[in-house]
């Protein structure tokens, strides 16, 4: 699930305006106060960061490091392996294909979510009657259950039974074994996360548009640029920082995609759905027997991963800020 | 000519809408579909003689689930919004130390994947015992969205007007007072905002629930539909019915509170 991060100052569509956040002022006055009287407004969440982030976390790591069977699970002594799980992961031959699986998902999801989502954006620029409602109603893949959009592809896609395969029939197609064939099953879980996606970003691509100044789009109708021609030399460089947001937070999030995939194949069939996040997911909770040591270990690679990107992220954001 | 090229990009969007829409408009169709039409091929594309056989399983069998998603949803805001406004209170106006690293520690921890809290979660409520119990799925819902909130309110808050804040010290409120009386009235779309969010995220929480609370008596509704999926294959109107009931909260949302939610989307990852 993808969920907005908040900066300073939220520019929102013109029928949002009630959330806007005013500017903060830059140089606060020091008023009076205590020191202490803030850290006691603050110290429940310090106290919910340290108990409900930073535990679990060490507790993911250490279950990483040490060789957790389920009865050392329960009686609290596995032995100390080192990084033993992490070489048994990366060396496992389900290692290479996880990491290609996931950059594979991530890359085809991000360029079409982004693309449609763009497409869409310029579109509903222009207001036209029913605009906003319509607009509304795109954001309705984005608000409903993981498993309620799981469940519903998974019975339009079923090979027999499936929406898309009558079609198909109907038009004297072939029809396609979505989710069943190693061959399309990745296709199959990507069509779903596009779908999942594109929300997300024709919202904030939405409010992108609306900062590029109108007189700009004036000024090169009158020298006679078409709307094709306003779109690449406007639309598209202009928006450039905040693609670049858009993108890199739809990556991060991404990574960590589990529900869907796990709801619609369960990383099969045969492991050809199976990125990082699922074959963690599986090794700890997918079979009757958790094996949390080696999923630990896959686990927190992904944080690594994620938290790359997600500094690359921040970077983007900051240096748009200053600019 | 410019109405009439309006109303033409209206018909373009609705066709792009209702392609958007289709998974929802299929998922209310087969839930209304008898259990003996739904292996027809070509399907109807229309809930022709519809059936109710789907609602009344839902009725009969997930009456419970829903219960227990709606507390855990409503735990879920009550936790977030008391840990996060106090916390955004000290960070926007009260000068708290630290502030900017505690935002930068927030921004961090909300790309941490889903899985290892999980994991971290588990390992902790195995020993704690509080594997499949409503509070434990309360508190780890609240994770995800405990950060958004706090970055939220710090954003909003921040942009109050100082001068009631002043007055209100020069009437004599302290900290809290002020914080209770004044800024916390102000901030009422931003608690919404963030109350939405938290409801929305813990309604339609799967990992976390398939993963802490897998033998629980209690289910909340989105592991209720994933049982079904893997136990009766044959009923899927009974499922695509679950999934209609599961989806009203986003529904009602939409219809309620649908700048909220565009302002909680867009929330930064802009500005101007």
């Amino acid at each position: 699930m993808s969920f907005p991060v908040l900066r300073e100052r939220a520019e929102v569509a013109d029928d949002t305006v009630s959330v806007t956040v005013p500017h903060p002022r830059r140089r606060r006055a020091r008023r009076g106060g205590s020191p202490w009287v803030a850290a006691a407004f603050a110290a429940p969440l310090v106290i919910y960061l340290l108990v409900f982030y930073l535990w679990p976390l060490v507790r993911s790591i250490d279950l990483s490091i040490h060789d957790y069977t389920v009865r050392a699970f329960v009686q609290g002594d596995a032995a100390f392996v080192g990084l033993d799980n992490y070489i048994a992961v990366i060396t496992s031959p389900t290692f290479l294909p996880a990491l290609t699986n996931t950059t594979l998902f991530v890359a085809v999801s991000l360029v079409f979510q982004y693309a449609i989502g763009l497409g869409l954006a310029v579109f509903f620029r222009s207001h036209f009657p029913l605009s906003g409602v319509l607009r509304g109603l795109f954001l309705v893949p984005w608000l409903l259950p993981l498993i309620v959009s799981g469940s519903t592809w998974s019975w339009m896609m079923n090979s027999d039974n499936g929406i898309i395969n009558s079609v198909l029939r109907a038009m004297g197609a072939a029809p396609i074994n979505w989710l069943t064939s190693p061959d399309t099953a990745m296709t199959a879980v990507i069509i779903a996360n596009i779908w999942l996606g594109i929300p997300f970003n024709l919202v904030i691509l939405y409010s992108g548009l609306q900062n590029i100044p109108a007189d700009l789009y004036e000024a090169a109708s009158l020298d006679g640029a078409g709307s094709w021609r306003q779109f690449w030399s406007i639309t598209f460089p202009l928006l450039r920082p905040v693609s670049a947001i858009t993108l890199l937070l739809g990556l991060v999030y991404t990574l960590k995609v589990v529900d869907i995939i796990w709801i619609m194949t369960r990383g099969g069939p045969a492991d050809t759905t199976t990125t990082l996040a699922i074959w963690s997911y599986r090794e700890a909770f997918g079979t009757g027997q958790p094996d949390l040591s080696p999923a630990a270990a896959v686990g927190n690679i992904l944080i690594v991963i994620a938290l790359v990107f997600g500094f690359v992220y921040l970077r983007a954001q900051r240096r748009q800020e200053n600019s | 000519m410019t109405v009439r090229r309006a109303w033409w990009k209206t018909g373009l969007g609705l066709v792009f809408t209702a392609l958007m829409l289709f998974p929802v408009y299929w998922m209310l169709n087969v839930s209304f579909t008898k259990t003996s039409d739904l292996r027809l091929s070509p399907p109807h594309l229309f809930p022709i003689d519809p059936t109710l056989e789907g609602y009344t399983a839902v009725l009969g069998q997930q009456l419970p689930n829903l219960g227990t998603s709606l507390l855990i949803g409503l735990g879920c805001v009550a936790l977030t919004v008391v840990i996060a406004a106090p916390a955004a209170y000290a960070v926007a106006l009260l000068n708290l130390r630290g502030g900017r690293t505690l935002n930068f520690v927030l921004l961090v921890a909300q790309m941490i994947p889903a899985v290892v809290m999980a994991m971290g979660f588990y390992a902790i409520y195995a020993r704690a015992g509080l594997l499949n119990s409503v509070p434990g799925l309360i508190l780890a819902d609240s994770t995800v969205a405990v950060p958004f909130a706090v970055l939220l309110f710090t954003a909003f808050m921040g942009g109050l007007p100082r001068e009631l804040l002043q007055a209100a010290r020069i009437d004599g409120a302290g900290a809290w007072r002020t914080f209770v009386s004044v800024v916390l009235p102000l901030s009422r779309n931003s608690v919404l905002t963030v109350a939405l969010f938290a409801f929305l995220w813990a309604w339609s929480d799967f990992i976390f629930a398939s993963t802490l609370a897998r033998n629980s008596a209690l289910k909340p509704i989105t592991l209720g539909i994933y049982s079904y999926i893997g136990n009766n294959t044959t009923q899927w109107n009974a499922i695509m019915a679950t999934a209609a009931v599961a989806s009203i909260p986003a529904a009602i949302l939409l219809v309620v509170a649908q700048r909220y939610v565009a302002a909680g989307v867009t929330a930064g990852a802009v500005k101007d």
